[in-house]
């Protein structure tokens, strides 16, 4: 290690013990904890569902092809994303610009469908409190909804620091934005998982 | 923030509140844990006293403040059943998670870590300051519950359901476990980020201290076993709030009337999944002061830890281990027999890491000139106290004991050996160790003596009995024990217990007078009063923000005490010869 051990100057520099930045770091380790979350509630799902003496099919109960859509749109924007990154780390402002506003559009495109898709069950009067089936269906789903939301927080938040001049000459603004991605990649796929698991099995 | 080419920061001047109360120097951090910690550990001890009454003398009026409670807690100042559950629930919860994890891991390691490791602060600040603003606004929420109508959680720490989708109170504990666990999380992130990234050069992961060794383990087990209870909590607030019924079974009745909700959910989900997470806690609270009593023995044998490696093993196969014996504490829940056979062997296989960290630290012992000052006494006490907690656990892991003990009183014997003649006997005995590092003085002598002993004797006086009571067959979580005809021979017991827990508070009370008088009032000292080895003697008490005036490099192990041809029997980490 060759430089001096301080807390802001190792946020964004990988010359550490470890080789990664601190900031990375951090956010591979937030990562493992969202994933024992999830894996709690997909474990609770698998649980319940073998202790379930009917479980729905989701063609029957849920809209396949709303949730597919929101399939290709979390897709889309996880490779608009690294549209993002690449620019930014070409200190491309304008193109960073466009393509983060792509995907926080994205994000707000899988919301509005989910919103139809809640819209029409609360409509049908179903809720979570319906079945257990309803009940695993909205919590997950609602969790990973509030997860998008933060990741929208999140990209929009880079998107303002972007248009200020000031931050593309702070090393860690290059380091925010690959962090935001590998975020969102993580949200991802727990779309990947959640969407088979309730959907189509 | 400026930086010189050390990468030192020059810090401009702070104002008030950025010095003292929003502070993002892990030494500021640290003492707010430290006294917020204490605070909740004497509510949660408060709670207890009173329990202590009750289960002394059911039925009597409580003296003194009986009638300051309000009619349905206390008609006639008499605890009734459902102010005693609430005390119960509200007793686990707060030593628990709002004491001896964030003394242990917010308190100490946040202190003493990045000064061991020789760096100056921890790898995120400011994140380090958001942890302790969550944590203590959780604690407030927690207690305010008890000003709630329908009164505080009633269902235990435990928190299992039905009763806990029921009960009054538990939304509350709920939500202010989410705020919990969100802090203990990025705490946990931080610990592990500065530990793995912001060690001083020379300092390899075989120079740390058993300390810091300690504390990454513990932040290993937080950040991979809250999320689960965060999950779990999430979906028991569902339960509550948008009434699914995951935690809540087909047909069930209560008090006469059909459940409401749609059920064919399991209960025992929610026991699994709490103790997946509250079985490597058990571990949270006990291996941040297992490695202060590493420390302490060390600096006091005057010679190198017996077996350094095998202790840092040891820890680190406990970590792994504890994924993996959750369900012992399950072996009634009518477990199938292989599966309560397999939880057993994993039971058994985690006792050996343990004994073998207590071995090393005994051997530690042999052959040394030990000082036998207040830390060290602790210290002392803890080894065998210790040793009683873990000994009287493996009845309790074996089913067929088990199954007689596992409602009893021993249960609860059991744990606070561990929990108390453990785990706060030796984070008390931390305090007297670091406190001249904290403030650049010492706590009086004779005061910590009277302490100790007045402390280490009445807790054996409180949970002693308690194993001969569950042994005799008392069931705990009794609001009236003499309820029981069985419990009646053994009811004396409960009074040596309770008047044994009033002493303990007495006790108390040099302590926290030795405490706040020394902070001001106590005998000045040196850099290096114990003449340790470790890093963070080698800075300025108390150290100023940033820690070392340049970038300490590391020369050697952490124990190098009494290397034979050297002038002083202590070679520090930083000497370079």
């Amino acid at each position: 290690m060759s430089q001096a051990l301080n807390p802001a100057a190792l946020m964004d520099n990988a010359d550490t013990h470890s080789g990664v930045s601190n900031a990375k770091l951090g956010v591979w380790l937030f990562l493992a904890s969202e994933i024992m979350l999830f894996a709690t509630l997909f474990t609770s799902y698998i649980v319940l569902r073998m202790g379930s003496t009917s479980w729905p099919w989701g063609w029957d109960v849920l809209n396949v092809p709303l949730a597919t859509l929101n399939t290709v749109i979390l897709i889309t924007s996880s490779v608009t994303i690294v549209m993002a990154y690449a620019k930014a780390y070409d200190k491309d402002k304008s193109g960073f610009q466009r393509w983060m506003a792509a995907t926080i559009l994205l994000s707000f495109g899988f919301l509005v469908v989910k919103a139809f898709e809640y819209g029409a069950e609360f409509k049908l009067g179903i809720g979570p409190h319906t079945s257990i089936f309803y009940a695993i269906y909205f919590t997950m789903t609602g969790l990973h909804g509030i997860h998008i939301l933060g990741g929208i927080a999140l990209n929009g938040g880079l998107l303002y620091m972007s248009s200020v001049d000031e931050h593309w000459k702070n090393p860690l603004f290059l380091g925010r934005v690959e962090g935001a991605g590998l975020y969102w990649h993580f949200v991802d796929i727990v779309w990947i998982f959640l969407f088979p698991a309730l959907y189509l099995l | 923030m400026s930086q010189d080419p050390h990468g030192h920061a020059h810090h401009p001047e702070l104002t008030f509140w950025e010095k003292y109360v929003f502070s993002v120097d892990h030494k500021v951090i640290g003492l707010q844990y430290l006294i917020t910690s204490f605070f909740f550990l004497l509510i949660g001890f408060g709670l207890m006293m009173l329990m202590r009454w009750q289960l002394a003398f059911p039925g009597r009026a409580i003296p003194l403040i009986g009638h300051m409670f309000s009619a349905d807690l206390a008609p006639n100042g008499v605890m009734s059943g459902e102010f005693y559950n609430a005390l119960g629930a509200m007793h686990g919860t707060i030593m628990v998670f709002l004491g001896i994890v964030p003394l242990g891991v917010g308190a100490y390691g946040n202190y003493v870590l990045p000064l061991q490791i020789g760096a100056p602060d921890m790898a995120f600040p400011r994140m380090n300051m958001m942890s302790y603003w969550l944590y203590l606004p959780g604690g407030i929420l927690m207690l305010s519950s008890f000003l709630m109508p329908g009164g505080a959680a009633q269902s235990g720490w435990t928190s299992y359901p039905p009763l806990s989708i029921i009960n009054p109170g538990q939304t509350m504990w709920l939500l202010s476990m989410v705020v919990l666990i969100t802090s203990s999380l990025l705490g946990a992130i931080n610990f592990l980020v500065t530990t793995i990234n912001m060690r001083a050069p020379g300092m390899s992961l075989w120079r740390m201290p058993v300390f810091c060794w300690a504390q990454f383990v513990t932040a290993v087990l937080l950040l991979l076993a809250f999320p689960p209870l965060e999950a779990a909590s999430i979906l028991q607030l569902m339960d509550r709030v948008f009434h699914t019924s995951f935690y809540m079974p087909k047909d069930l009745v209560i008090l006469g009337q059909a459940y409401a909700g749609s059920g064919g959910g399991q209960p025992l989900l929610w026991q699994h999944l709490f103790w997946f997470l509250a079985h490597p806690e058990v571990y949270v609270l006990v291996l941040p002061p297992m490695g202060i009593v590493a420390e302490i023995i060390a600096n006091n044998t005057r010679k190198p830890l017996h077996g350094y490696k095998t202790l840092v093993l040891s820890m680190v196969a406990i970590g792994v281990m504890s994924f993996m014996v959750w369900a012992h504490h399950m072996f009634i829940s009518g477990m199938s027999a292989s599966l309560g056979n397999f939880f057993l062997v994993t039971t058994m296989i985690i006792s050996v890491p343990s004994v073998a960290i207590l071995t090393c630290l005994i051997f530690s012992l042999k052959g040394g000139s030990i000082r036998y000052n207040v830390p060290m006494l602790f210290a002392l006490a803890f080894l065998p106290l210790f040793g009683i907690g873990g000994l009287t656990g493996l009845p309790l892991g074996l089913t067929v004991t088990d199954i007689y003990l596992h409602d009893t009183y021993y249960v609860i014997g059991h744990f606070h050996f561990v929990v108390v003649t453990g785990s706060i006997i030796a984070l008390l005995g931390g305090v007297y160790h670091w406190f001249p590092k904290w403030y650049g003085r010492k706590m009086n002598d004779r005061l910590g003596y009277i302490h100790f002993w007045g402390t280490t004797i009445s807790m054996c006086a409180i949970f002693m009995p308690m194993l001969f009571m569950g042994m005799a067959g008392a069931q705990r979580r009794l609001y009236d024990p003499t309820a029981q005809l069985h419990n009646l021979p053994v009811q004396s017991w409960n009074i040596v217990s309770t008047y044994a827990a009033y002493a303990l508070a007495l006790f108390q009370l040099p302590f926290i007078y030795n405490f706040f008088h020394s902070m001001w009032f106590g005998e000045k000292t040196v850099e290096n009063p114990w003449k340790a080895t470790t890093l963070e003697w080698a800075c300025p008490s108390p150290p100023p923000h940033g820690n070392f005036e340049k970038t300490p490099k590391v020369h050697r192990g952490p124990y190098e005490y009494s290397v034979v041809g050297r002038k002083t029997d202590y070679w520090m980490q930083t000497d370079a010869s």
